[in-house]
């Protein structure tokens, strides 16, 4: 697979480490009610589509970046490659 | 034997002779034979024995698809079983030999399997051997495993090397035949980078083995002339012997290269590459190969597909048969009928299926129209053929054609699938191909010549088009479509004997129709039932007839049958090309310390910890094992000074303003009020409560931390560290940087540590205990300048420091300490006493955080910050985690001291039976206390805080040892660290 990294270009996936999916970037705030609950579904729950997926990608043979890559799990097409920090701040991570 | 069967003509080079031997019999070829074409000449129709029934087998094909012809190349180390001959090029002293027979070829022992046929139908393993159960294991399944199979690995490493590479294009062409050659021109002629590659050494494909003509040369000459254009051009690359076995994601293609296959050595060269080839665009130009049609006694040696005789004839100059005979189902196999007759070769009787007038006047043959093969005679050589009408022919050669089926593997190797096509009786690429793909040619079921011409311009021209060049206006090449009808017949019913499918299986028309009777219907279930598409040729002549009788059974049509799934690769791919470089220890390299050198010279035993080798011990003249060495440095080492390295640990730099708003996220314990110039013990869990790492953390300064980690767990840390600032704390002002290779960090531990280091450390720097204290740090500079940074922190127990110097000083620094430490007798110590002294101090390390413990069971949960967030907080407070009955980390001696503790014992009240219900815990780690005199060790047990005195017993069923044991601190040493802060 290429990535078609933001910063870099096209890079094969091989310079890569895979995570899983991008919803580790909403992680709870533990003072939340029922933060628990919240962190219980955030540690293990996981959905498992057919089709468009967002997960994460560190390019740790690269430059370090961890990327939010939209990849179809049917065909493997990569519609989007994000930078996870600028995810993390759309997604209101920002302090 | 000299070569009875040459003839005048073809590709191969009659001013040399290459001697080579099959089965010790000197024969003779010529450069451009392949091993096929070779043993042909030579009059060598038998060359192998059937995988199931040791039937005698000759050669079916001419190309990679061939079942039959599979021999052993070379001897000795260099050794290889299972090649197919006729893809084999032949070089001057070639070795080969056939395989799968006890005793010769020609009077096969093991013959008599063929016998007991009846007994060995589809699936008889799963009903034969069934009883007695044990018979299998022991009996059965090794039987099998000796008369089955194929040819013999030498058991010798393999003495070759392998290589890996990486190409880019715009448009990858696969296949060098007529579609090929015409995209890669029209490719090239637009100036896009093109790859050409093809499995063959003469690339041309059906051009060079056809006496059709194109641009009105022949189509050798053709195809001679357009490799000569493409090598003229910079923006080409053409790839011979390069077989393209794999589509991969996003346009990516993998190819194996054989480089050397065809020289008598390798000559140090990469004997094999396996490229992985990074394309916009590709063209599958892979072609058609042809399919038999089952009759019976169908597997004669002579008995051969009607394209592959007529390639021996026109490409290599080889006739393999004296007097031949065509069976065909379509107009194809009257061209072999014609060109052999024109090279004056006797074809005696073609006989068609179809009753309809002769596609070509062929002088001298007889046309039996409306007729079929049904038997034949000859057992190590075909001598007969009998048709359904009663007829007996006499022949050394049955060409057989039923028809071309379209090298659709690699448009289906992204779960596409491909459609039948009524009209030329073939599938033919389905619409889902690999994205940036496209089929030209046969491949794609434009069988004629004319077709394949075009269609390869065409489609090259559409691809380069959408990558934004300008195809050429240059027309495809000119060419006769030639006639292509044909029939669909895949086997012959009025056969009541065996009539083979998959002949590289030895599965038979009946074995399929057992297959459906017994309820194997589906074609994926029909593979596995009967083996029938497995081995090296995958069925390339025997999956279409199967289906096709599958079918007729089930009364479905073959679009709703389906083929079985083409996965890559399309030919075998040696292991050794997939390994390339990495073998034995390239396969994981080392990583060495800067003091490596130094540590090998003084004795040092290494072990691999993570990719670091590790000085274990080092022993010295005199000592009778690795327990005299480890002994004595822990005793020296809590005697008077020892220096351990420990530049493996991970280092991780953290600047920034909110460095430690960040280190109290990753870190359990807080470390927003460390002050500069301290150390702080912290430790790591995971988001479900687990403890994952730990390590010691210095304030530099106010917004500089510098972090170890486990040596183990160095890149994970760091991985993990990288998520949480970017994913988690996007707007946190800190930066990260792994120095584990910047710094060589030494231990330097024991009463005399301090004595030692004042003669390294430079005078201006304070190193008393008032000055620098127990956990302090601090940038220095040692043996006049060199910087340095210095921390007081201890993992033996004792006054002890580690002193970190740039790499590059490391080896200068552990000459410079040792030298220092002669005066007290310091001594290097390996990973072995840093284990019995952290042990004699209740230090968890790996053993203990091993994924399943909790800051609560090693007793750190006073730890875990309430006043603050951290990975793992929420979910370590889980009940199930904080039961009263929780395990807890603590020390144990054995009541009769001279008994040695066994790790992984599990523990047991005494009284109680030892059993799964009455598990109390385990015993982690275990050393021999040289201080103590005694074993010592550290292990979990069920509210072990509370239990110190109490004797139970260490049950170890593995070992079968049983002992009584205390449980008692786990400070086995200076409990209340008195030796630290000295």
């Amino acid at each position: 697979m290429i990535i078609n990294h933001p910063l870099l270009g096209p890079r094969d996936a091989a310079e890569f480490i895979y995570l899983g999916d991008a919803s580790l970037i909403d992680r709870p705030d533990w003072q939340d009610e029922g933060a628990d609950e919240k962190f219980y579904e955030y540690g293990y729950l996981r959905d498992n589509p057919a089709g468009e997926h967002q997960e994460l990608w560190y390019h740790e043979q690269g430059d370090r970046s961890w990327l939010v890559v939209t990849r179809n799990t049917l065909t493997h097409e990569i519609s989007k490659v994000e930078l996870a920090r600028d995810v993390a701040r759309a997604r209101g991570r920002s302090k | 034997m000299t070569q009875v069967n040459r003839l005048t003509g073809g590709q191969v080079d009659r001013s040399q002779v290459l001697n080579f031997t099959f089965n010790g019999k000197a024969m003779q070829g010529h450069p451009g034979d392949t091993l096929a074409s070779a043993l042909l000449a030579n009059g060598q129709r038998l060359v192998g024995r059937s995988f199931k029934y040791h039937r005698p087998r000759g050669i079916l094909t001419s190309g990679s698809e061939e079942p039959n012809a599979l021999v052993q190349l070379r001897s000795g180390a260099h050794q290889e079983p299972n090649t197919r001959a006729t893809v084999a090029e032949l070089f001057d002293g070639l070795s080969a030999t056939s395989q799968n027979h006890r005793g010769s070829l020609e009077h096969d022992l093991m013959a008599v399997t063929d016998l007991m046929s009846p007994f060995l139908s589809a699936g008889f393993y799963y009903k034969t051997f069934m009883w007695p159960k044990a018979f299998w294991e022991k009996l059965y399944e090794p039987a099998i495993r000796k008369s089955a199979g194929l040819g013999r690995l030498s058991m010798q490493d393999d003495p070759d090397s392998y290589d890996k590479g990486f190409l880019h294009c715009d448009l990858l062409v696969i296949g060098a035949g007529p579609a090929g050659l015409s995209a890669a021109l029209a490719a090239g002629r637009s100036g896009a980078r093109v790859i050409l590659a093809d499995e063959d050494f003469a690339p041309g494909g059906r051009l060079n083995a056809e006496t059709l003509e194109v641009d009105g040369m022949s189509g050798a000459d053709w195809a001679a002339a357009a490799i000569a254009e493409l090598n003229a051009m910079d923006n080409v690359r053409l790839m011979t012997r390069t077989t393209v076995y794999g589509a991969y994601d996003h346009g990516i293609y993998g190819a194996l290269e054989r480089c050397t296959d065809h020289l008598p050595t390798s000559a140090g060269k990469p004997r094999q590459v396996l490229w992985r080839i990074y394309s916009k665009r590709a063209v599958l130009a892979a072609g058609s190969t042809e399919r038999p049609i089952a009759f019976g006694n169908n597997d004669r040696p002579g008995i051969m597909l009607a394209g592959a005789v007529r390639t021996y004839v026109n490409r290599y100059g080889v006739t393999p048969g004296q007097q031949v005979a065509v069976f065909t189902n379509n107009d194809d196999g009257w061209r072999t009928a014609a060109d052999l007759a024109a090279k004056g070769i006797a074809v005696t009787n073609i006989i068609d299926t179809r009753d309809a007038p002769a596609v070509c006047e062929v002088p001298g043959a007889r046309h039996i129209r409306d007729a079929a093969v049904m038997d034949t005679v000859g057992r190590k050589g075909l001598k007969a053929v009998t048709l359904t009408s009663g007829q007996v022919i006499p022949t050394d050669c049955l060409a057989v054609s039923g028809g071309w089926n379209p090298n659709v593997h690699l448009t289906c190797h992204q779960r596409g699938r491909p459609t039948w096509r009524e009209d030329i009786n073939a599938f033919v690429p389905g619409g889902d191909l690999p994205p940036g793909m496209a089929v030209a040619g046969a491949a794609n079921g434009s069988l004629t010549l004319a077709a394949a011409l075009s269609e390869g311009r065409n489609v090259a021209n559409a691809q380069i088009k959408e990558l934004g060049f300008t195809p050429s206006r240059k027309p495809a090449p000119k060419a006769e479509d030639e006639p292509s009808n044909g029939m669909a017949i895949w086997h012959i019913p009025e056969s009541t004997k065996r009539a083979w499918v998959d002949q590289q299986n030895d599965v038979t028309v009946k074995d399929i129709k057992q297959s459906y009777r017994e309820g194997f219907r589906s074609v994926e279930h029909l593979k596995r039932y009967t083996t029938l598409g497995m081995a090296t040729d995958q069925g390339k002549t025997a999956n279409i007839p199967a289906l096709a009788i599958m079918a007729n059974c089930t009364g479905k049509s073959l679009q709703d049958t389906g083929t079985t799934i083409f996965r890559p690769p399309y030919t075998p791919i040696p292991m050794g090309a997939l390994a390339g470089r990495a073998r034995g220890q390239d396969f994981r390299p080392f990583r060495l310390t800067p003091s490596h050198d130094w540590a090998s010279k003084n004795g040092a035993t290494f072990v691999e910890v993570g990719n670091w080798l590790r000085a274990q011990w080092f022993a010295r003249p005199g000592e009778q094992g690795w327990r005299d060495s480890v002994d004595r440095e822990a005793l020296m080492t809590r005697g008077s000074v020892g220096i351990c390295d420990v530049t493996t640990l991970g280092k991780i730099d953290i600047q920034g303003k909110d460095a430690a708003d960040f280190l109290n996220v990753v870190y359990a314990n807080a470390f927003g009020k460390l002050p500069v110039g301290k150390v702080r013990y912290g430790l790591m869990l995971r988001e479900d409560g687990i403890c994952y790492d730990d390590g010691t953390t210095a304030r530099m300064s106010e917004n500089h931390f510098v972090m170890t980690t486990t040596t183990a767990n160095a890149v994970l840390v760091f991985r993990r560290m990288e998520f949480v600032r970017q994913c988690l704390c996007p707007d946190m002002d800190v930066h990260l940087i792994s120095t584990t290779d910047g710094w060589a960090q030494f231990a330097v531990a024991g009463p005399n540590a301090r004595n030692l280091l004042r003669k390294v450390v430079d005078e201006a720097h304070d190193l008393s205990n008032e000055g620098f204290p127990f956990m302090a740090c601090g940038e220095v500079t040692v043996c006049g300048g060199t910087p340095a940074r210095l921390f007081r922190i201890s993992f033996s127990g004792e006054l002890a420091y580690e002193v970190a110097v740039p790499a590059r000083y490391g080896n200068s620094m552990i000459e410079a300490l040792m030298k220092a430490g002669e005066e007290y007798n310091a001594v290097p110590y390996g990973t072995e006493a840093l284990g019995v002294m952290r042990i004699e101090k209740g230090h968890a390390a790996g053993n203990e955080l091993n994924g399943q413990t909790t800051a609560l069971n090693l007793g750190l949960n006073g730890m875990v910050s309430s006043k603050k967030d951290c990975i793992g907080k929420t979910l370590a407070a889980r009940p199930e985690m904080n039961r009263d009955d929780a395990i807890r980390l603590v020390g144990f001696r054995p009541v009769d001291r001279s008994v040695k503790l066994i790790a992984g014992s599990h523990f047991i009240t005494k009284g109680d039976d030892a059993t799964m219900a009455n598990d109390q815990g385990w015993m982690t780690s275990v050393a021999y206390s040289p201080s103590l005199g005694h074993s010592i060790g550290l292990g979990f047990i069920k509210r072990g805080h509370e239990r110190k005195g109490e004797i139970v017993r260490a049950v170890s069923p593995i070992h079968e040892t049983e002992m009584e044991v205390e449980i008692v601190s786990a400070h086995f040493i200076d409990p209340e660290g008195e030796r630290l802060r000295a």
